[in-house]
């Protein structure tokens, strides 16, 4: 029942909030996201930290063809379904000093978008799934296109045929598996399972790539990333944050859900390749990172670099790759949003992305200073800050597959240092210029935000072991349910 | 068969309403006829009626004969302005009725004469309909060369009924698949029929090769009859070739299957990428209308137990999201006096409503979840799948992404573009009531649709 109210409560919030008009949207929204936020949290409460589904829910949806409408929440989705509620009304609260037009259509398509993530992160049946995924592509568009920047109309264009075509392949890897399934046809998750591992290993390779390619182009992976750094710069922060924070999890989480237990023989015969690519990917971006003028693109780039480790280490297929990619996710989904939120302030106030152009604005502002240099240091992974445990983690899943790929990955973390702390020196320290000598001081909101970041960056830095707590037992159950399909 | 002899003197009526003088009440007793048929239609459901082994009320008539009969309805409502011209009014509503007769004999036929009548009754008044816009020269020119290519066709489907009935000796279903079973069909003769049938079968589903009529014959006949052309007309003729060639000709398969395969993988990609480059929305609906036939194609070459349901189901969606497009293209283009997709530029911000209804039927069309457009691809991609036409799913894949491009292009025009005037569209109040209820059914669709695929 709870996980159904998770589900729908933003559906309907987000459908009422069209209804309304003036200023009070901000507010509105928020509430429902808090609220949501607050329901997400009581299922924690009631949630036993072992590694069984709970909360389930199961209703026969199309019932001539074996779909249902299957949910349930083990660890893994907790987490995942933790961070999205936790994020989302964090980005409303982004929003409250930008003046959007159609305000009430904006929240809308960010709540409703909200219900598809929760919707894809506590699918138990693959066409449920498949819809929530399709699902949350819609608002996110919309987003794009509505409140977008420059030449928005193409870019977002590309950016839906690029993860559409991806999903297409899935679906055809979805049904193709499902005529496999014994007995009368069915879409449900252990069907689903069963019918993926009794293929032999050509045909688990098929079923490997076809959904690959979906995983990949969300996340996204080299070479499907060309779509990225445009859609994240052109979109507004907001969707830029719902971009890299939760939606890019959609892709690393069907890696883990769907795509390992489906086609274990697949992907370990594929592995080095895809683990190449996502490896090669991290040293790619972090190289043209450092190469970036615009800050938010800079950024864009170091997403791919991120989410490239993640998916190394998930593809690993050991407990610390995938217990790290959980972790790091979560990580990641933080420190992104509150780096795209300081791209935004500095935006705002200054009228400009380019690093080359600021300076010094620690002299004006050395609370906003402090503040973004503890993102900054979350985000290069600073132990005793939240990124490190989960890189660490990864590097030592990679590490256990092949140390080479891991001492390339490895070359992220320094790499990742050196972009980040060159653009912050050059935009935080040195001199001030005309530009930045008026940077305003932070409004209450953006100061909460910040805060409420950067709380979450020290605070499960130090104390990661609730969260590991909460999705270890679901790895392990994942990762001996893997070995004995390897026949390890 | 009740709904058909009510929908046959219905025909009669709207042409008394002239002598009789009740042209007035005409419209609303066309209404209530329609919707007694449906009761009526829904009776004969389960019972498998034949009569004199003419006309088969088996549970597939029954359902593609509710589709037509609630698809034509819809298209009454949209249609009322085309009724409303005091001349010939009568014609018109005869006309519309007697193509409705012809479609639900095309769905329930069971006999080769019946199947041919049923397809000159429909094409006849079709005919007429295209060119009704008397003083417009491209309807005139619509109407010409629809009855030439469609003469054309129809002598290629009667030399193909000719020498199957020279083979077989019969113009029955059943015994024609008695004598190709039991070996007393002249076979050679019977392959060569069953090719010709299926030429004038493409050429009415508007199949490439055959489709070169389609495009120039919906740009230029009168909106509404556009929309009946690529709504009602084409699901009777998919369920017209789906009969004969899912019973009938399975047993030949091998004859025909080849031939149809190819025919898909030409619709699909011919649709989809000359509707790329159209600029009148009209001429692009048409294209995609070609391209929807593709699609069904893959359902009627898997010939399996999906088959039925999954023309059903899709002919049912593609239909419903038709008439909303055509629908607010009519809106648009009377408005704006021009079809191009240009006129649609900042369309969100003078009518969000129509915006939002377009964007719900264009993502249906386009097959994008939740709607009822992609459970019906969906569909259609299980049945061919599970019939190893994994070949044609991909192309057809690549096609619908190809789709998605020029929906899309009028979903930014829509969102994006700035328009030139800040006014309104003024929408008529029927028409506002039609296209809510399409788009809620659209989404029930989507969302429900054990409803309608369980039927068959």
């Amino acid at each position: 029942m709870i996980t159904l109210l998770l589900i729908f409560f933003p559906l309907v919030a987000g459908l009422l909030l069209l209804f309304v008009k003036g200023p009070k949207v901000k507010t509105l929204a928020l509430g429902a996201a808090i609220l949501e936020f607050a329901i997400a949290v009581f299922a924690l409460t009631q949630f036993h930290q072992d590694a069984t589904t709970q909360f389930e829910w199961n209703y026969a949806w199309v019932q001539s063809l074996g779909i249902t409408f299957h949910v349930g929440i083990d660890g893994i989705s907790m987490l995942l379904v933790l961070l999205t509620t936790f994020l989302v009304p964090v980005i409303i609260l982004t929003s409250f000093n930008t003046e959007h037009k159609n305000p009430s259509a904006f929240y809308s398509l960010i709540l409703i978008m909200q219900m598809a993530l929760v919707g894809v992160f506590v699918s138990l049946d693959g066409f449920l799934f498949y819809v929530f995924w399709e699902l949350a592509l819609i608002p996110i568009y919309f987003i794009c296109l509505l409140w977008g920047g420059e030449d928005r109309a193409r870019i977002t264009f590309k950016f839906f045929v690029y993860t559409l075509a991806g999903s297409l392949f899935m679906l055809g890897g979805l049904i193709y598996l499902y005529l496999h399934t014994p007995g009368e046809h069915s879409f449900d998750i252990a069907a689903l399972y069963t019918a993926g591992q009794s293929l032999d290993v050509v045909h688990q390779g098929y079923v490997f790539w076809a959904m690959f390619i979906a995983f990949a182009v969300k996340m996204p992976v080299f070479p499907f990333h060309t779509w990225q750094p445009d859609t994240y710069t052109t979109a507004p922060t907001q969707g830029t944050m719902m971009l890299s924070g939760i939606m890019l999890k959609m892709g690393t989480f069907g890696v883990i859900r769907w795509l390992l237990p489906l086609a274990p023989l697949g992907v370990e015969k594929y592995a080095n390749i895809a683990i190449g690519l996502a490896v090669f990917g991290v040293v790619y971006a972090s190289c043209i990172a450092i190469a970036q003028k615009d800050f938010k693109r800079l950024i864009a780039y170091s997403s791919i670099a991120h989410v490239g480790l993640i998916a190394a280490g998930i593809l690993s297929m050991n407990t610390q790759g995938v217990q790290g990619a959980m972790i790091q996710m979560l990580s990641h989904g933080v420190n992104v949003v509150g780096l795209f939120f300081i791209v935004d302030l500095i935006q705002k106030r200054t009228n400009t992305r380019e690093i080359a152009a600021l300076g010094g604005i620690r002299n004006v502002n050395p609370q906003f200073a402090v503040l973004f240099l503890i993102v900054l240091l979350g985000s290069v992974a600073l132990p005793l800050t939240n990124g490190f445990v989960g890189e660490f983690l990864l590097l030592n899943g990679v590490y256990q597959f092949n140390p080479w790929m891991a001492g390339f990955a490895g070359l992220s973390v320094i790499l990742g240092a050196v972009y980040m702390l060159r653009s912050y020196q050059s935009i935080m320290l040195g001199e001030t210029n005309t530009i930045t000598s008026s940077f305003a001081p932070l409004e209450t909101s953006e100061k909460a935000v910040l805060i409420i970041i950067c709380a979450a960056i020290i605070v499960f830095g130090v104390f990661p072991k609730p969260l590991t707590d909460i999705v270890s037992p679901s790895v392990d159950q994942l990762i001996t349910g893997l070995n004995t399909a390897l026949g390890k | 068969m009740k709904a058909l002899v009510l929908l046959s003197s219905l025909g009669v009526i709207a042409l008394l309403a002239e002598i009789f003088s009740f042209k007035k009440l005409l419209y609303p007793i066309v209404l209530l006829g329609l919707i007694t048929a449906f009761v009526l239609n829904i009776f004969d459901w389960d019972t498998n009626h034949t009569y004199f082994k003419m006309m088969q009320y088996d549970n597939y008539a029954v359902a593609f004969t509710g589709v037509i009969i609630v698809v034509a309805f819809l298209w009454f409502i949209m249609a009322e302005g085309f009724f409303k011209e005091e001349t010939n009014l009568t014609d018109h509503f005869a006309l519309v009725l007697f193509a409705l007769v012809g479609a639900v004999m095309m769905v329930s036929y069971n006999n080769m004469a019946m199947l041919f009548l049923g397809i000159e009754i429909l094409s006849i008044p079709m005919y007429i309909l295209a060119g009704s816009n008397k003083t417009d020269v491209s309807s005139n020119e619509s109407a010409f060369k629809y009855l030439i290519m469609g003469a054309f066709a129809t002598g290629f489907l009667l030399f193909g009924i000719a020498l199957i009935y020279g083979a077989t000796g019969s113009f029955d279903l059943s015994e024609i698949v008695n004598a190709v079973s039991s070996g007393t069909a002249a076979m050679s003769i019977f392959s060569v029929g069953v090719l010709l049938m299926l030429v004038g079968m493409a050429f009415k589903v508007s199949a490439a090769p055959f489709h070169f009529w389609a495009p120039d014959v919906y740009q230029g006949a009168p909106t509404m009859i556009t929309a009946f052309m690529s709504t009602i007309v084409k699901t009777a003729a998919f369920a017209a070739f789906l009969r004969l060639f899912s019973t009938t000709f399975m047993e030949v398969s091998g004859v025909w299957m080849n031939v149809v395969w190819v025919m898909a993988a030409l619709t699909l990609l011919v649709g989809n990428i000359t509707a790329v480059v159209q600029t009148s929305t009209k001429r692009m609906l048409a294209y995609s209308s070609v391209a929807h036939a593709g699609y069904m194609l893959l359902a009627l070459l898997a010939g399996n137990e999906y088959s039925n349901s999954a023309i059903l189901f899709y002919a049912a969606a593609y239909s419903i999201g038709s008439i909303a497009t055509f629908c607010i293209v009519h809106i648009i283009s009377t408005a704006k006096n021009s079809d191009g997709v240009d006129s649609f530029n900042g369309l969100a911000k003078t009518n969000p409503f129509l915006a939002i209804v377009m964007t719900i039927a264009l993502l249906s069309l386009a097959g994008i979840p939740p709607t009822a457009g992609f459970f019906a691809k969906y569909y259609i991609f299980t049945s061919a799948f599970v019939a190893g036409n994994v070949g044609l799913v991909l192309i057809a894949i690549i096609a619908s992404l190809i789709g998605v491009y020029y929906y899309f292009r009028l979903i930014i025009a829509m969102y994006f573009k700035e328009s030139i005037g800040t006014e309104a569209v003024p929408v008529e109040s029927n028409h506002k009531l039609l296209l809510l209820f399409i788009a809620i059914l659209i989404i029930a669709m989507g969302l429900f649709p054990d409803c309608v695929i369980k039927l068959l």
